[in-house]
């Protein structure tokens, strides 16, 4: 009886003290970190005395994982180059959202409110994106996407920033390049019709075809959890396309391009950024060669910035990076510029520092902000030639 | 013809899937609601055979079939003997089952991660046939055949053998085979495990055919399952059959001539269009429920 009263005690003791503490911290403490954020001097000089607390929301595990994991790698990265390199730190906490846009929702409240952060980075999809990055934005909070690229994102305020290149972008130039290398005339569409950033890949091929005046024999949804696509495919193979056009998560994407070739289409197979992973040669094997994917990171690029990023990526992981990676490992270094640039990690600094970021020399090339605070740099188009990314020349 | 072999493939598994679902149901009269995730379990423990032990995928395709009849044994002792004489058993094993299910899934996760897996690269033999004009592959015909045979084994031994007897006696009525003399205790777990394995084996078929064995593998199959065994008529094994091959070939065909948005429309369009057509199923006969 005696150890239970004590325990009680000591319990409520702790409460107290906790919600002491919560309540300093959510008021006065919020303010005095904002005032710690802004420091001396400009660009390489800057100097900020308390670490710049970042968040970065990602799927680590479900469907995304295989994005999340390789975000994770940049960004641990970039923030171990950052850190080294002195005057201002980055305080950077990495959270999972399981791949669920309500757990990313969650994470956004935990990062606007109690842990108060000077910018979120992520979260990995758009679907996410589209539900969670509201709270930031009307808490003021600037986020900066790495890897969303449906269209919408950073309409939904001006405190949303990405530094991915939208499928808008990326698609026009990937179709194009198609049309040159095989004659393109007359192509299947298949993509899943459940999920946003899929969706919208569709709609950016939908118009790019149509530019390039190329017939669409047939256009087939699907779900985003199908496994078994023959039906599909048979149907695909009938309307005897120059090549098949696929908006799909990488999840799908592998056993459709799988059963692809085992149902006998031979010709090639363009896919959107979902595509646009190692994954895909990893487990679909001899299946993925001849897959087209647009993408924003051209990985043979001879750029210094990216030379020393595939070096460093190598020594660090022992794997190649891909362009999650190379995205994330950007988006940091760009939030460094842009915290540098006014040498202040406040919000509404930050944002404005974000906004003005132009010709920035980084591993996707010469970077800027647009003014729809999107991502402007040259794409690239690849093919898989012996189970990696070329680029299609 | 090409999109009528995919169907009979596809269908095949539904079939076998919905005939351990309805073989419980029809002689014991419970629904067994951890047969879904019996289905998932096995597609991860068939990739892990071929992955670490190194078997080929036809030779853990019989020890797969061993795994589920053990996992019906372990399903019928904790979740369904238990609450056997309890006057609500019905509704009790049901939930009983679910809780198993969830159980199972959650062990899953446990030990292989929420990632979709799939075999490794070249597990599966490149050969494939021209049959009429279609191009088959041999995972294919041997989904089929290995469906099929299982089929033919079950129906043979329903009617010919000494358990198939006991399975009938029991589903005609307990109490009175129980004071025939039929251990129906026995015949009960045997009933599971040939249920579970049944359903096991249709789970490895099905993460060969498309090479992914994801944990949300069981629930999608699930409804399917359930509209094939209403269909074909509860408890009919035959009519498990024809249902699961007309879900395959509705699915198909909805694709071919409607359009693939209609599939999952048109596919259980059919099957409610034939319960309004025939409310005791295709197979099934009609039951007089006596008060």
């Amino acid at each position: 009886m005696r150890t239970k009263s004590t325990t009680v005690a000591m319990a409520t003791a702790t409460v107290l003290a906790l919600a002491a503490c919560g309540s300093g911290d959510g008021g006065g403490g919020g303010q005095a970190a904002a005032e710690g954020l802004t420091g001396e001097g400009t660009g390489a000089d800057c100097t900020i005395d308390q670490p710049v607390p970042l968040a970065a929301v990602l799927s680590l595990t479900g469907a995304a994982a295989s994005y999340g994991r390789s975000q994770q790698q940049g960004l641990e990265l970039a923030l171990a180059e950052l850190n080294e390199q002195g005057g201002v730190t980055y305080d950077l906490t990495i959270e999972d959202d399981e791949t669920d846009p309500r757990q990313s929702i969650t994470l956004f409240d935990q990062f606007t409110g109690q842990d108060p952060v000077s910018l979120i980075i992520g979260p990995t999809l758009s679907n996410a994106a589209v539900q969670a990055d509201p709270i930031a934005q009307d808490a003021g909070v600037p986020v900066l996407g790495i890897s969303n690229t449906a269209e919408g994102v950073t309409e939904i305020g001006d405190f949303i920033f990405r530094n991915s290149l939208t499928e808008q972008a990326v698609i026009p130039q990937t179709i194009a390049a198609a049309k040159e290398e095989y004659g393109l005339q007359r192509v299947v569409v298949m993509y899943s019709n459940d999920d946003a950033f899929t969706e919208s890949g569709y709609e950016a091929f939908a118009a790019a075809l149509k530019d390039e005046g190329i017939e669409v024999a047939e256009t087939l949804t699907f779900s985003k959890s199908d496994t078994d696509f023959r039906a599909l495919l048979t149907q695909a193979q009938a309307a005897n396309p120059d090549a098949v056009v696929v908006s799909a998560l990488i999840e799908a994407a592998i056993p459709l391009v799988t059963q692809a070739r085992q149902v006998g289409i031979d010709v090639p197979i363009i896919g959107g950024n979902g595509f646009n992973n190692p994954q895909l040669m990893a487990e679909a094997g001899e299946a993925a060669e001849g897959v087209v994917v647009g993408a924003a990171w051209n990985s043979a690029s001879d750029n210094p910035e990216n030379q020393e990023f595939l070096q460093a990526f190598e020594a660090e992981y022992g794997s190649q990076p891909d362009q999650f990676a190379a995205q994330a490992y950007a988006g940091l270094k760009l939030v460094d510029q842009a915290v540098r640039a006014g040498c202040s990690a406040a919000a509404e600094d930050l944002q404005q520092a974000l906004g003005d970021l132009q010709g920035v020399p980084t591993v996707l090339g010469e970077f800027s902000i647009d003014e729809n605070r999107n991502a402007d740099h040259p794409a690239t188009v690849q093919i898989v030639q012996d189970g990696r990314f070329a680029v299609l020349q | 013809m090409q999109q009528f072999l995919n169907g009979i493939s596809i269908g095949s598994i539904y079939a076998l899937f919905a005939i351990g679902f309805t073989l419980v149901f029809g002689i014991l009269d419970r629904l067994n609601l951890a047969h879904p995730s019996v289905f998932a379990v096995s597609a991860f423990v068939g990739i892990e055979l071929v992955e670490r032990v190194g078997l080929s995928i036809w030779t853990a395709l019989p020890v797969v079939f061993l795994v589920g009849g053990l996992l019906g044994l372990v399903i019928e002792r904790v979740a369904f003997r238990p609450l056997k004489n309890r006057p609500d058993a019905h509704f009790a094993g049901l939930i009983s089952s679910i809780a198993i299910a969830g159980m199972l899934i959650a062990l899953l996760q446990w030990r292989y991660g929420p990632d979709t897996r799939r075999f490794p690269p070249g597990s599966f033999p490149g050969t494939d046939f021209e049959v009429v004009g279609a191009r088959v592959t041999l995972v294919q015909v041997v989904i089929v055949a290995v469906s099929i045979a299982l089929m033919v084994a079950l129906t043979y031994l329903v009617t010919r053998t000494r358990l198939g007897r006991g399975m009938r006696a029991i589903a005609e009525n307990p109490t009175a085979a129980r004071v025939l003399g039929v251990n129906v205790d026995r015949v009960t777990a045997w009933t599971f495990a040939i249920s579970s394995a049944l359903g096991a084996v249709a789970g490895v078929l099905f993460a060969i055919n498309v090479n992914t064995a994801q944990l949300g593998m069981g629930a999608a199959i699930e409804l399917k399952g359930l509209a094939v065994i209403i269909v074909g008529g509860m408890g009919s094994l035959p009519g498990a059959l024809i249902g699961g091959l007309l879900l395959g070939l509705a699915e198909v065909f909805a694709v071919e001539y409607v359009g693939s948005s209609w599939r999952d429309v048109i596919a259980f369009g059919l099957l409610f269009a034939i319960l309004l057509l025939r409310p005791q199923g295709l197979l099934g006969a009609r039951k007089v429920r006596e008060v």
